[in-house]
């Protein structure tokens, strides 16, 4: 047995071809140089601030030709720690950390259902053309920068001269603090991300829908099936994966967040809760020179975000949904 | 095509007037504006302006053009927008055309070296730092090149370079071309719809983008528009800065400050609703990543 089993072995080598090295180059040099560029531009832009992030842990300082030199830095106290420890003792950086999470978690349970629903709420709609309008009209404000939504958030609800408090007062009501006061300025914040956001984001669930077979309409109808039967039924099934996938990312980003929105919206009496991690890094790090502290604070930011990312990723993959890579 | 009850009917009625009213709302605050930029100063003291404009004059608008530091923020934003547009929209097709070939040595770890930018950021101050380092700071290309290679929209070029049938490059590559010429003549004249969606996307980033010229522009000259705006926004009740901005009384300011903001959006609102048919393409293409 044994001496037939060693004369079934395969007896076909497989070679692995070696490249010729100068005529694969040769041949393909030009996709290389067409890429040097981006590559280049990646490496400097991306990659040399990846080695900047030291900082965090080490004393800020110019060496002697006055130039910035993250390598020859001397080490922070604390093993290195120093700036964390600072970071979580500062009563700023706490309330800026917890303004990021509640504010974006608060934009999460609002914007992330309103896309959705006015997707539903167009399908539905009997006229083609009518709907078209529609769409354009809700694509508009997410064509607004922040500085314009800023000034529009002024306009309509300034204590005094904004729109929404001159009509309560013709009709005899009291002002509302809409950004003066900062629970109230929450809201407003979130309303204005809805508003900005939610007619671009339905545009991905429009295609999903747009991608479900008539047929499964037709069939329900035949059942007997009303509108809002057909909706539960068939198109929540049919956007489920899209609405996944969305939300587990969308869960990953929760640390993120730029400074263009709240800096735009936010005044001085609603610092409270409305200074987030980023405007923190600009006010306390470029405009304050704090670059250890702030930087430490940023990485923090970084490396949670990354996580969260690749946590996220890694559950759409195990429900069995795409991942985003 | 079954005659509709008359309870469906009423249905889509109770549909159509939501829409109009979720249309209202995205409206309204504009036509706020539009009316108060176009109404006199004494009802705008007055409080007296909602959503048609009172006492019309077109005033504010002859102001804001003969301020000139508006006028100059408004022209150099313009040409950033189109410099940035072209730049970035080069880069994006030098990154994404190599991408697709698959006989590409080194492209996985390309690939590898380009996703992990999107996900791992070094931070603010340390891109701040590096602007200083390489003299970008106050400097008007600070605008231009740290913010001219958007991955994300690299990824949907790519998507939409996949989507070209092989067997063209490939026919094109056995008559002798080269990849330039298959790039040039084959890859960019096929992919005007996504070039139309990039183009739009990175030109609204530029116009409305205002955070890196808050952090790395001093210098007043260079201002984009849009930081020029937040800083009129910030000043808002600092009347010397006021008058230095050449608003001489306060009706009058609240009207400019109207103006400006409708006359720096107009260029977008008026641009956006022709490129429709692409952006959607783009958002599409960009959620469905390969």
């Amino acid at each position: 047995m044994a001496k037939q089993e060693k004369l079934a072995e395969p007896t076909i080598k497989i070679v692995k071809r070696k490249t010729d090295w100068r005529a694969y180059f040769k041949r393909y040099w030009q996709l290389y140089a067409l890429l040097a560029l981006p590559l280049i531009y990646l490496f400097v832009f991306k990659y040399v601030p990846m080695t900047y992030v030291q900082i965090a842990f080490k004393k800020f300082m110019l060496n002697k030709n006055k130039q910035i030199n993250v390598w020859t830095m001397p080490w922070a106290k604390n093993n290195g720690f120093q700036y964390y420890i600072k970071a979580f003792r500062d009563r700023d950086f706490l309330y800026a950390l917890r303004n990021t999470l509640v504010l974006n978690l608060k934009d999460l349970i609002i914007g992330f259902p309103a896309p959705i629903i006015f997707a539903l709420i167009l399908n539905e709609l009997p006229f083609k053309g009518y709907k078209k309008v529609v769409q354009t009209i809700a694509y508009m404000p997410h064509f607004l920068s922040w500085v314009i939504i800023g000034s529009l958030s002024l306009q309509l609800f300034a204590q005094d001269a904004g729109m929404i408090n001159m009509l309560l007062e013709k009709m005899g009501f009291e002002h509302i603090k809409f950004i003066s006061e900062s629970s109230n300025w929450v809201r407003t914040y979130i309303g204005w991300g809805v508003w900005q956001s939610f007619g671009w984001n339905s545009i991905v669930y429009l295609a999903a829908i747009a991608g479900i077979s008539p047929d499964l309409y037709e069939a329900a109808a035949m059942d007997g099936a009303g509108r809002f039967q057909k909706m539960w039924h068939i198109t929540l099934p049919g956007l489920k994966p899209t609405i996944v996938v969305l939300l587990i990312m969308n869960l990953g980003y929760i640390m993120g967040g730029g400074m263009e929105r709240p800096m735009a919206l936010y005044n001085n009496l609603v610092m409270d809760k409305a200074d987030v991690i980023a405007t923190y890094v600009y006010r306390v790090g470029i405009r304050g020179s704090q670059f250890s502290l702030t930087t430490a604070v940023g990485l923090f930011q970084s490396l949670i975000g990354v996580i969260l990312i690749l946590s996220a990723n890694f559950v759409s993959r195990k429900l069995g949904e795409r991942g985003i890579w | 095509m079954k005659i509709k009850s008359k309870k469906a009917v009423i249905g889509d009625w109770v549909f159509v007037l939501i829409c109009l009213i979720v249309s209202l709302i995205c409206v309204l605050p504009m036509l706020n504006l539009l009316a108060k930029s176009l109404s006199g100063s004494e009802a705008l003291v007055r409080n007296e302006v909602y959503l048609i404009p009172k006492g019309l004059n077109f005033d504010a608008y002859e102001q804001v053009f003969r301020n000139q530091k508006y006028v100059w923020s408004f022209v150099w934003t313009v040409i950033l927008t189109v410099v940035c547009t072209f730049v970035s929209l080069t880069m994006s097709t030098l990154c994404a055309y190599p991408l697709i070939f698959e006989r590409l040595k080194g492209r996985n770890a390309i690939n590898v070296f380009i996703t992990i930018t999107m996900f791992f950021n070094a931070g603010a101050i340390p891109n701040y730092l590096l602007m200083q380092k390489m003299g970008l700071l106050d400097n008007p290309l600070v605008l231009i090149i740290p913010s001219c290679l958007s991955v994300y929209n690299m990824i949907i070029m790519r998507s939409f370079f996949y989507g070209i049938p092989d067997s063209l490059r490939e026919s094109a590559e056995i008559d002798g071309a080269n990849f330039f010429q298959i790039l040039w003549k084959i890859y960019v004249p096929l992919s005007k719809p996504v070039m139309a969606t990039l183009a739009l996307f990175y030109a609204v980033g530029r116009w409305n983008g205002y955070g890196d010229a808050l952090m790395y522009v001093k210098e007043e000259k260079f201002y984009p528009l849009q930081l020029y705006l937040f800083n009129i926004m910030n000043n808002s009740n600092k009347m010397e800065v006021a008058t230095q901005e050449g608003f001489s009384s306060p009706g009058l300011a609240a009207s400019m400050k109207a103006a400006v903001v409708m006359f720096s959006t107009i260029p977008i609102l008026m641009i956006y609703p022709w490129l429709q048919r692409f952006f959607i393409q783009g958002v599409t293409l960009g959620a469905v990543k390969e």
